[in-house]
């Protein structure tokens, strides 16, 4: 063991009572900030599953139509004009195949699929519902949304004769599994499908709405004649999905629009919820670094005899100071595995406190292995900062003077 | 006669900066390998500050210090800290064991710093140490569970643990009883012979001067003696 070492553990383990105590502020401290960023991060990731649970990562469509007057202004002639939107008219990707078979390809995209959709009404009998159709593929749908896990009742089967739906249409409509119903499309066509089985997304609005049909069958009805209005994919890293989106865009010419554009509020609300935690956890970091130094400090003023002896016999100053940095971060590192300890303990019991009605936590807490090696290195590199003022102190101290006053 | 292991050319010390206390007035003086000098003078007189400037603890305000041929006066604070542990021993008045260490460790503690850590054979050097003042069955103690007696010896053992040729000490019988003030007097005679280790041994005791190969008085700043006893 190292000279410096040997002395600061000593030292420590001489001041017991001080020691001990300035322990359990460090282990309080950190104990703070490991449950406050387990709170915090977990319930972000509860926060976006929900959201994205429902949502693809980045939907890729084909740009819309840019509108020009028909005159354009010169140099002689001033235009008065007025643009007109067009009509929404479902915009087809061309060659979607390739483009699909580029995207599959980039880094950092784990799943795309071709979605074809548009706006269509359901009937039964006399009851009918507007409806968002969904032509997909389902294998490769099960990479944007996992549907299966999500049927309250039948299969998660599109084909040429199936078609499944949310349980709040199914109840409109009072459509069960097995059941015949017609959709329309604002083109003047319409079919008819069995329904394979009703779906309950968590969300009233999209169980409403949305009604899968196989990517033939929304081709056909919408008019698209082997297009497909969008591609759908689901990334690697959440938070690079709008870098990612930028680079589709860039590469395809194609609109790609990521889900932090289409959730600004959210991620606002989860920036704004990360910074002031962060300005919590460090205030609590202050505090720790203060109590460190001041303990530290008292113990220089204690240890004045020993450090003069130990400077008398040869114990360089350099190594002085080696002496008390090692007190700090052994405080800093032996404090967070307390504080490691007593944060997991805090946040286990929050999260068992409350539960949804499905039995997941209301608090959901994110302890990860990544959380706690971070707490306990925010706490060695305080606690060796925090060393640095009493460690200046201590080896300015003159031996000589030591020794005259015993 | 041989190289002197010290030579002080006319040092002199002062205090304080607005009212300045001049305590050594011009002191020349050659220290001996091997030789067991008693230093002696009324209280005030700068004994203290005279083995603080040997010890490389202080630096005069003039004059020079040469050890064992080297001219410390220019040398930088790192450099007579390490000249410090190699060439010089303490023992000091108030028996200045570190409380936080076994005697064993004590006596180690100047190779420890040396050395940056413990290396083979550095346990058994002290433990031989601990063996030669008696102390061999303290190896383990707390430095602090220690009579006053045991940690003065246990300083004399640390003193010694790098083989310097010089040991400084400040009135080392000073704080304890007749009986083991006369131990610990012993024991450094023996071991100075032993190791053949110069000694500079500040006292108050007339009995312990008197028994020193070399007396030197120091009155007001100034060594007004020089005695040497003729060797037995
Ligand atoms: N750091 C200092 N600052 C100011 N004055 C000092 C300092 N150190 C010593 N002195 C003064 O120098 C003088 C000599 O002190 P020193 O300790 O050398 O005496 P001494 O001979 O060892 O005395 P004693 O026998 O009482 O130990 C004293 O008057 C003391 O007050
Ligand atoms: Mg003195």
């Amino acid at each position: 063991m190292p000279f410096e070492v040997l002395v600061a553990l000593r030292f420590l383990r001489e001041g017991r009572i001080q020691t001990l105590l300035i322990l359990s502020g460090i282990g309080v401290g950190v104990g703070v900030i490991v449950f406050l960023s387990a709170l915090i991060s977990g319930l972000q990731a509860s926060l976006i599953e929900r959201t994205l649970g429902t949502q693809a990562h980045v939907v890729v469509r084909a740009p819309e139509d840019v509108v020009r007057p028909a005159t354009a202004p010169t140099a002689e002639r001033v235009v008065a004009s007025r643009l007109e939107q067009p009509a929404q008219r479902l915009r087809s990707i061309v060659g979607w195949p390739q483009t699909l078979g580029l995207l599959r390809s980039l880094p950092g995209i784990r799943a795309a699929s071709p979605t074809a959709e548009g706006p269509a009404v359901a009937l039964r009998g006399l009851a009918n519902r507007s409806i968002a159709l969904r032509g997909v593929e389902p294998a490769s749908y099960r990479g944007i949304i996992d549907m299966p896990p999500r049927m309250t009742d039948g299969e998660f089967r599109v084909d040429a004769a199936h078609a499944v739906l949310g349980v709040e249409l199914a109840k409109d409509l009072g459509l069960r599994k097995g059941d015949k119903l017609r959709i329309e499309t604002p083109r003047g066509r319409s079919d008819v499908f069995v329904v394979a089985g009703l779906f309950d997304v968590g969300n009233k609005d999209l169980n409403e709405r949305w009604v899968f049909v196989s990517l033939r069958s929304a081709q056909t009805l919408l008019d698209l004649s082997g297009g497909i209005s969008s591609i759908e994919l689901k990334v690697d890293e959440l938070f690079a999905a709008d870098r990612i989106a930028a680079d589709i865009a860039g590469r395809t010419g194609l609109e790609a629009e990521s889900w932090m554009e289409r959730n600004r509020q959210l991620l606002v609300g989860l920036r704004s919820q990360s910074a002031s935690s962060g300005m919590i956890q460090l205030f609590v970091v202050i505090a720790v670094a203060l109590g460190i130094a001041s303990v530290l400090v008292v113990s220089v003023v204690q240890k004045s005899r020993e450090i003069g002896i130990l400077k008398a016999m040869g114990t360089r100053t350099a190594q002085v100071v080696r002496v008390f940095l090692v007190q700090g971060a052994v405080l800093g590192l032996a404090g967070s595995a307390f504080g490691i300890l007593l944060g997991s303990a805090l946040a286990l019991f929050f999260a068992a406190l409350a539960t949804n009605p499905d039995g997941s936590p209301t608090f959901p807490v994110a302890l990860t292995p990544g959380l706690f090696l971070g707490a306990a290195a925010v706490a060695t590199v305080t606690g060796l900062v925090a060393a640095v003022a009493p460690a200046e102190r201590a080896a300015s101290l003159d031996p000589a003077d030591v020794i005259r006053h015993g | 006669m041989a190289e002197p292991l010290v030579l002080v050319e006319g040092v002199t010390k002062s205090f304080g900066r607005e009212v300045v206390t001049k305590v050594l007035h011009g002191v020349d003086l050659e220290l001996h390998p091997a030789e067991f000098t008693a230093l002696v003078g009324p209280s005030g007189s700068g004994k203290s500050t005279l083995l603080n400037l040997l010890g490389l603890l202080d630096r005069p305000t003039s004059g020079r210090i040469v050890l064992e041929g080297r001219d410390t006066t220019d040398l930088a604070e790192a450099e007579r800290t390490t000249l410090r542990g190699r060439s010089l021993g303490f023992v000091f008045q108030f028996h200045h064991l570190l409380p936080a260490f076994t005697a064993l460790e004590n006596v180690m503690m100047p190779m420890l710093a040396a050395r940056g850590r413990e290396e083979p054979g550095m346990r058994e050097r002290a433990f031989a140490l601990l063996e030669e003042i008696g102390l061999a069955d303290r190896a383990s103690y707390g430095a602090s569970k220690l009579s006053g007696g045991q940690q003065q010896r246990v300083a004399v053992a640390r003193a010694l643990v790098l083989d310097p040729p010089l040991v400084l000490a400040d009135e080392p019988t000073g704080n304890l009883d007749t009986e083991s003030g006369a131990q610990v007097f012993e024991l450094l005679r023996r071991v100075s012979e032993r190791h053949r280790t110069a000694f500079l041994v500040v006292t108050h005791d007339e009995r312990i001067a008197a028994r020193c190969d070399r007396v030197l008085t120091m009155v007001d700043g100034r060594i007004r003696s020089d005695v040497r006893r003729p060797a037995a």
